[in-house]
């Protein structure tokens, strides 16, 4: 077999058990081992956050484009190309003075994979699904970030299928930053709301 | 059901621990395990409402002990079985031993990339005009079905608002269990913090969920 696992331990027995599964399901012919490669590679260097970057990037930039964002994510967001796999329904969430969006899936692990690749860990695991809900202030102090006492916080569960992109605010002094520079301001966690953009670091290059 | 995977104000699970610059896999067999659960879903056997029901049926010492992935593996090892494309004696043996069902499909390298770029929209005609408009305030059943729902525990019986009208969706409570899609009416609906977790609760906080129309009451 061509593909790797050359970092697996062997001795390892869940690496052991998927090894196991996909040879059985290759060798009945029911799945292609390279279809694997290529899912693989498209979330590794193709779909990631850099896309949802350039969305909200375009937003800032482009009143227009962030009204339409704001009517209609999914087609506002197939625009520039990005389509597919858990961003079919798109739901543009956009923070203001009064109210910042966090997004969390309290029931597994819905995520926008179109805008935002693959969900990190965090995202999927117990401590953030069960408190994103109920203590969200004591969730983003977690990652460094303390609202104000008076800002409001909205909560999104991904209940169904509608899949959320945060749009952050814009920070101040970007006036007249390419929608390239901009997009290096917005992190994949900003987009979640666990994250402010980036605040700017002097003139861009 | 009220299983594992129904984490809304739940307590105890510790700290969030983000990880800096984390990597998009943490050892190989991830990338196989993601592999292997993509294009076995390929084969068209199940959706993905059963696929998500097979993971929170795990059992809950098995659910919070796992890890994401290997929750997704442990699940499309039963959804294998239960289709009949996977035996015990397979699993034992670590190779194909018994004979397999029959797929619709196998997704092949070359169509990955037309597969993950139309996804698999769920958006569904519904018959009838919707029962609620933005604005209307509704009030979430309290119901503990056995099966598959997507009314986490935490929002049944509560009061809250209509805040959209999304459209119509594929309904999971029936989906997952191969009772068809009977789609319904989907709305995002908007508590206060206080409505749900009551005393104590954040003061700046509303929380919303996409609810189902048959999850919903006038309220």
């Amino acid at each position: 077999m061509s593909h790797d696992h050359d970092h697996d331990n062997e001795l390892d027995p869940f690496a052991a058990r998927v090894r196991a599964l996909e040879t059985i399901l290759t060798q009945k012919g029911l799945i292609d081992p390279a279809a694997i490669d290529i899912i693989v590679d498209t979330y590794e260097t193709k779909i990631g956050p850099r896309n949802g970057a350039r969305v909200v990037a375009k937003a800032w930039s482009d009143p227009a484009y962030a009204e339409w964002l704001k009517r209609d994510a999914t087609a506002a967001i197939e625009s520039l190309s990005y389509t597919g796999r858990q961003g079919e329904h798109m739901q543009a969430v956009f923070n203001t003075e009064e109210t910042h969006n966090l997004v969390v899936c309290t029931l597994c692990s819905c995520y926008p994979w179109s805008v935002l690749g693959l969900p990190p860990v965090w995202y999927k695991a117990p401590p953030y699904r069960s408190r994103a809900v109920i203590d969200p202030r004591g969730v983003l102090e977690e990652f460094g970030l303390t609202l104000p006492s008076t800002k409001k916080i909205r909560v999104w569960d991904s209940t169904a299928e509608l899949r959320y992109l945060v749009v952050p605010m814009r920070p101040k002094g970007t006036q007249g930053w390419s929608e390239e520079q901009l997009a290096g301001l917005v992190s994949r966690d900003a987009m979640i709301g666990t994250a402010l953009a980036k605040e700017p670091e002097g003139e861009p290059a | 059901m009220n299983g594992p995977q129904d984490l809304g104000g739940q307590m105890g699970f510790g700290p969030v621990a983000p990880e800096k610059d984390e990597p998009y896999f943490h050892a190989a067999w991830e990338k196989r395990a993601l592999g292997v659960t993509l294009t076995a879903g390929g084969m068209g056997a199940w959706n993905i409402d059963e696929s998500r029901h097979a993971r929170e049926s795990l059992h809950p010492a098995d659910y919070y002990s796992s890890s994401y992935y290997q929750i997704w593996i442990k699940a499309l090892e039963t959804l294998l079985k239960r289709h009949g494309f996977v035996t015990e004696r397979d699993l034992a043996a670590g190779k194909a031993v018994d004979a397999a069902a029959t797929p619709k499909r196998v997704l092949k390298a070359a169509d990955v990339p037309a597969v993950l770029a139309k996804g698999g929209p769920c958006d569904r005609p519904v018959a009838t005009p919707a029962r609620f408009q933005a604005g209307d305030r509704v009030h979430t059943k309290n119901f503990n079905p056995t099966g598959h729902t997507r009314l986490p525990r935490y929002a049944r019986g509560k009061s809250g608002t209509i805040e959209a009208v999304r459209g119509g969706f594929v309904f999971p409570d029936s989906n997952a269990h191969g009772k068809g899609e009977n789609p319904q009416w989907v709305y995002t609906v908007v508590f206060d913090g206080a409505e749900i977790w009551g005393v104590g609760a954040d003061p700046t906080l509303s929380v919303s969920i996409d609810a189902w129309e048959s999850y919903l009451e006038p309220a």
